[in-house]
Formats: C-alpha cells, sequence, structure tokens
C-alpha cells in the first residue's frame, strides 16, 4: 500500500474520529462522510484513495465504537502509523482489517505530505519523499493469523468449523 | 510467584494454573454486554458468522441507554434492531426503557456483574466492574459478536499498576477526585494495556458509589480495567442482588506489579479536569474564575444515590444561577425512584433544575442538552474531548458531584463550602 500522509498529534479520540452525532447509523460509508471533521473540517476533502493516517501517542483513545476505524478504513485510508494506539482503538482496528502500525520513528519523522510505502507482512515502512525506512513493532503470531484470515469473524467461522472444542490460540508472549 | 487479581482471574477463565504478562489467552466469559450504539453492528457481524444462536441467552446484556428514548428516527431503527434480536434470541437481561439504566449503572445494581467474572462489554466504560472485584473490559462490536457465539473472548494479560491510597480523605473528596487525580498524575496513557488495582486504607473505607465512579474511569488513563479486591462492603452489596453463584478473587499477597504508587489522600482536593482531556486537572482551589452555561450531573461516572444525594444536600433551598441550566439524570430507574421517594425531586425542582429520565443523553453528545458553540459545560461525566457534548468549540469540564452542584449555583466552578 502506497499513499500521501495525513499527520496528527497526540491522544487522536474517539469522538474526534467520529462524532457521536452521527453515530445513529453503523453504515460505513455515511460514517466516512464525518471521519475527523472536529479535527480538521477539509480532511474528507484531501483524503485520496490509499492514504496514510500518521499520528503520535495513544491514537483512538476513549469510546470503544468500532464506527471509528469502520470510518477511517471507508474514507479510503490504506493504513495507520502512531507511535503507539489505545487498546480497545488497537483490538477493533485488527478485527475488522483495518491496517496499523505503531512505530514511533516513522511516527516522529514522517512529514505532512511525504509519500509512504506500507509493507505489512514485513512491518517495513518505506518513506518515498525522504529516502527514510522505518520498522514497526511486529503482530504477534496469533495477530498475524487474524489478520491473513480477514478479522476476527472469519477467524470465528475458522474456529468453528475446525473443531468445536476449547481450542485456545497458542499461548505466546508479546508486547501487545 | 504470586498473581494479581487481574492474572488470577484471566487464569482461572483460561483454565490455567498461572499466567504472565504479556502472554495471550483465550478466556470463557461471564457476562457479554452491549447498547443501542455498538450492538447493531455486533448483531450484524454476528449474523455473519452463520450461528442461529448465541452461546447463551442467559449471559448477554443487551441496553437501550445512549440514543434512548429515541432521539431520532435513526436511533429508533438502531433501538429497534436491538429489541428484535432480543426477542428471537430470547435474550433474558433486555432492558426496555422505563425497566433501564445506563448499563454500567444497571449491570451492577442488578446483580449482573460479580467478583471474579470476567464481563467484557462493547462500550469503554465497562470497566466500571472492576470496582466489585470483576475484570471487565470494553471491547469493540466485532469482539461482541464473536463472544455472543463463542462465549470467549481473547486476552493480552496486562501488566499491573498498584495505586495505595492512604491517610485521611478531605470531606468534598469522593472516588470520582481520585481517580482524576491519578489521571492528572499518570496521563490520559499513563495506564496504556494495563491492569489499575486500587487499594489502601481510603479504599477500603469508600462506598460502592464511589467505588464504581473510580473504576468507570480506568480507561481514561488507558487501561485495560480498573480493580479493587471485593471486601465486605462489596460482598454485602452484591449478596442480596446476584443473579448467579460468584467466586470471589483476591490478589496474592507476593503478587508482582509493574510499578507501585502510593498517595497521600490528605493532599488531595476536590479535583476539576480543564477541556479536553481528562488529565488536565486541576485542584479546586486552582482553577481560577471559570464562569458556566450548563452543568450537568449524571451519567454512568456519577448519576448514583450517592452522587444524587450529595448534590441534593447542597442545593436545598437554593435557586440555580439565572445563566445556568442544571440538567439532572438519575442513572437507573430504581435510583430515579429511590430519588423521588427521598424527596430529592423536590430540592431539584425547587431549586429550577431539570430532572431527566436515565439515559446518557448529553454525556456523549447524544441529546437532552447539547451545547452551542462557545458553550461551557461542567459535567460530572467522564470525558471531556473536544466536541463531546455537543459543537466542537463548546468547553467540558468534569468534576464531582458536589462541586457541579455548588458550581450551578455560583454559575462559575466552585467549591461545595462556598455555598453552605
Ligand atoms: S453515560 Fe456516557 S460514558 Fe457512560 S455509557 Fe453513557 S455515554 Fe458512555
Amino acid at each position: 500500500m502506497e499513499g500521501n500522509v495525513h499527520k496528527f498529534g497526540d491522544n487522536v479520540d474517539t469522538d474526534v474520529i467520529i462524532p457521536a452525532r452521527y453515530l445513529n447509523t453503523s453504515d460505513p460509508a455515511e460514517l466516512a462522510r464525518h471521519v475527523m471533521e472536529d479535527a480538521d473540517p477539509a480532511f474528507l476533502q484531501k483524503v485520496r484513495l490509499g492514504d496514510l493516517i500518521v499520528a503520535q501517542k495513544n491514537f483512538g483513545c476513549g469510546s470503544s465504537r468500532e464506527h471509528a476505524p469502520l470510518a477511517i478504513k471507508a474514507a479510503g485510508i490504506s493504513a495507520v502509523i502512531a507511535h503507539s494506539f489505545a487498546r480497545i482503538f488497537y483490538r477493533n482496528a485488527i478485527n475488522i482489517g483495518l491496517p496499523i502500525l505503531e512505530s514511533p520513528e516513522a511516527a516522529e519523522k514522517i512529514a505532512p505530505g511525504d509519500r509512504v510505502r506500507v509493507d505489512l507482512a514485513a512491518g517495513r515502512i518505506d518513506n518515498l519523499t525522504s529516502g527514510e525506512q522505518y520498522q514497526a513493532t511486529p503482530f504477534t503470531p496469533f495477530m498475524q493469523d487474524l489478520v491473513e484470515k480477514g478479522g476476527l469473524i472469519p477467524y470465528v467461522r475458522w474456529r468453528l468449523r475446525s473443531d468445536a472444542g476449547n481450542r485456545k490460540p497458542d499461548t505466546e508472549n508479546s508486547d501487545r | 510467584m504470586g498473581l494479581t487479581i487481574a492474572e488470577k482471574i484471566l487464569a482461572q477463565h483460561a483454565g490455567l494454573d498461572s499466567v504472565r504478562p504479556g502472554e495471550l489467552v483465550n478466556v470463557r466469559v461471564d457476562m457479554v454486554l452491549g447498547n443501542d450504539i455498538t450492538a447493531p453492528l455486533a448483531i450484524h457481524e454476528f449474523r455473519k458468522i452463520g450461528l442461529d444462536k448465541v452461546f447463551d441467552r442467559d449471559r448477554i446484556a443487551l441496553v437501550p441507554d445512549h440514543f434512548t428514548p429515541n432521539k431520532d428516527i435513526k436511533s429508533a431503527e438502531q433501538c429497534r434492531e436491538l429489541r428484535e434480536f432480543a426477542r428471537e434470541q430470547q435474550i433474558t437481561y433486555y432492558f426496555e426503557i422505563g425497566r433501564m439504566g445506563i448499563e454500567h449503572v444497571l449491570l451492577p445494581e442488578m446483580g449482573l456483574a460479580l467478583p471474579g467474572e470476567i464481563i467484557i462489554g462493547a462500550d469503554s466504560h465497562t470497566c466500571t466492574y472492576g470496582a466489585l472485584g470483576a475484570l471487565a473490559t470494553g471491547v469493540g462490536s466485532t469482539d461482541m459478536a464473536a463472544a455472543m457465539a463463542l462465549g470467549e473472548a481473547w486476552f493480552k494479560v496486562p501488566e499491573t499498576l498498584k495505586f495505595i491510597f492512604q491517610g485521611k480523605l478531605h470531606p468534598w473528596v469522593s472516588g470520582k477526585d481520585l481517580i482524576l487525580y491519578v489521571i492528572g498524575k499518570i496521563g490520559v496513557d499513563g495506564a496504556l494495556d494495563r491492569s489499575m488495582e486500587f487499594c489502601g486504607p481510603v479504599i477500603e473505607a469508600l462506598s460502592i458509589d464511589s467505588r464504581l465512579a473510580m473504576c468507570n474511569m480506568a480507561i481514561e488513563a488507558g487501561a485495560m480495567c480498573g480493580m479493587i479486591a471485593p471486601d465486605d462492603i462489596a460482598l454485602a452489596y452484591v449478596a442480596s442482588r446476584a443473579k448467579r453463584p460468584f467466586a470471589p478473587v483476591w490478589p496474592d499477597e507476593d503478587a508482582e506489579y509493574e510499578r507501585t504508587i502510593v498517595f497521600d489522600a490528605a493532599a488531595i482536593e476536590p479535583q476539576v479536569a480543564f477541556p479536553h482531556l481528562p488529565e488536565n486537572t486541576r485542584g479546586i482551589s486552582e482553577v481560577g474564575e471559570v464562569r458556566l452555561d450548563q452543568v450537568v450531573i449524571g451519567s454512568c461516572t456519577n448519576g448514583r444515590m450517592e452522587d444524587l444525594r450529595l448534590a441534593a444536600g447542597l442545593l436545598r433551598g437554593k435557586k440555580v444561577h439565572r445563566d445556568v441550566r442544571l440538567i439532572i439524570i438519575p442513572g437507573s430507574q430504581q435510583i430515579y425512584r429511590q430519588a423521588m421517594h427521598e424527596g430529592l425531586f423536590d430540592i431539584f425542582l425547587e431549586a429550577e433544575a431539570v430532572i431527566s429520565t436515565p439515559t446518557c443523553g448529553p454525556c456523549l453528545g447524544g441529546h437532552m442538552g447539547i451545547l452551542a458553540d462557545g458553550e461551557r459545560a461542567l459535567a460530572t461525566t467522564n470525558r471531556n474531548f473536544v466536541g463531546r457534548m455537543g459543537h466542537p468549540g463548546s468547553e467540558v469540564y468534569l468534576s464531582n458531584p458536589a462541586v457541579a452542584a455548588a458550581s450551578a449555583v455560583t454559575g462559575k466552578i466552585s467549591a461545595p463550602w462556598e455555598v453552605l
């Protein structure tokens, strides 16, 4: 995936990503029309298909509304890169298949408008404007598996198919 | 090596003897919760799985509380989806308006959040039930859908931060102030992904309502959960309510904490969080002159009996300032009725406040008190993000109910003792 970068600061909360006044629907296309509107009213006009959001600490803090990653995805954003993500947003993004990458270095060094290419499987971020390259925290094997299966719902379907027993995801260590 | 309360509950529900922070575990959940905003999405996702039946109709709670009584046609459609799904699946704990409350006020009150349990909710403030010794945490709609299908959820075992409160509590300081103080110290990502364990003599003396308010805001520090080990006060609270058997869990003496932070409660005065983050806290003596247009007393943080009694105590025989709208929202039908019986409504109405039916309402900028551009509110709610209560150009300040009530009288943010 490759696109231009829209940059945001610390603690971008889910109320700003998609304000509650639009939560009387869960239609992704309708939600996408208001994405980031309270942070930057012109955001949607600037976004081109495949663009990326780069933000600082604690992206997606606040409410558990899955409407937030859904709105971002439906607006055509291909990935979000941040210094760090709030816990529920992180889960939701993985569960619905919105690519997200944690990289303090990329968050700091990428400038607004830079052209960036992301290799999700390798966790590599190429800044085509500056020529720099950054590494993101790799997904744990379990999360990689979720992403490869297409999110949590396909994973659940696979679970139900593979056996009805008490299968556990393989116990593993991670920093996430 | 000993386990913290969160580790122990996760281990038990994963069928393991022990777990370590960082480990991924798949756990059985005791309760799955959704509301009129998050459950419709979860229901759509549940349909995609292709199962006819939820895993257990007694372990799902559906609460239409955010935009209810339905604020517009689209909200009505969302609530109808919830209602129809509840009928189809014969969900035991569907709470129609008239029998409902704000979800996190309602579940503890109904005995549906119990010590030692794991509860997930498609709502970030599900962490409230940690006050009763449950490991409770917010998830998204897809997680809710998966849990409705499997009765399970996956988690990374969190590191635990221990907060010990010693000393003597100032009379106007409540659980709300303690948690605002902590968030002010560690920041809105200060407990990111962590379990926060609150303990010490101050916590042991705290009422259940105050404990619930405290754990409610653990998410405002980024935490997975906020936990208080169940004691006699908590066990007495759940004894008469519990809808199912439960087994309380306590942390081991030799549990390992990532960090232990000790606070002297005597140094904590009533707190006010300034816009636009809960971490922008100041002691009431450092607030200065902040004029108000609206005051809201309610929400899953401070819409309980203790909160309404505190407010009524300060509003008795007084009038709300002529430039201020005071909106009071009891957190559940039971609380509404109790407040009425105790004569609190007379005090509120005499003071010229508005009393609403239980709803989230203005807390998330839904309805029942939306702010215009440039307007300023003081609220007993939990978030003051940009546009949280209405126009992106409005401002929300957060406080405890005593400060809120006093401020409604003076028209500016004020300490409770200023109106005594
Ligand atoms: S009262 Fe506010 S914070 Fe609590 S559940 Fe409702 S909207 Fe969320």
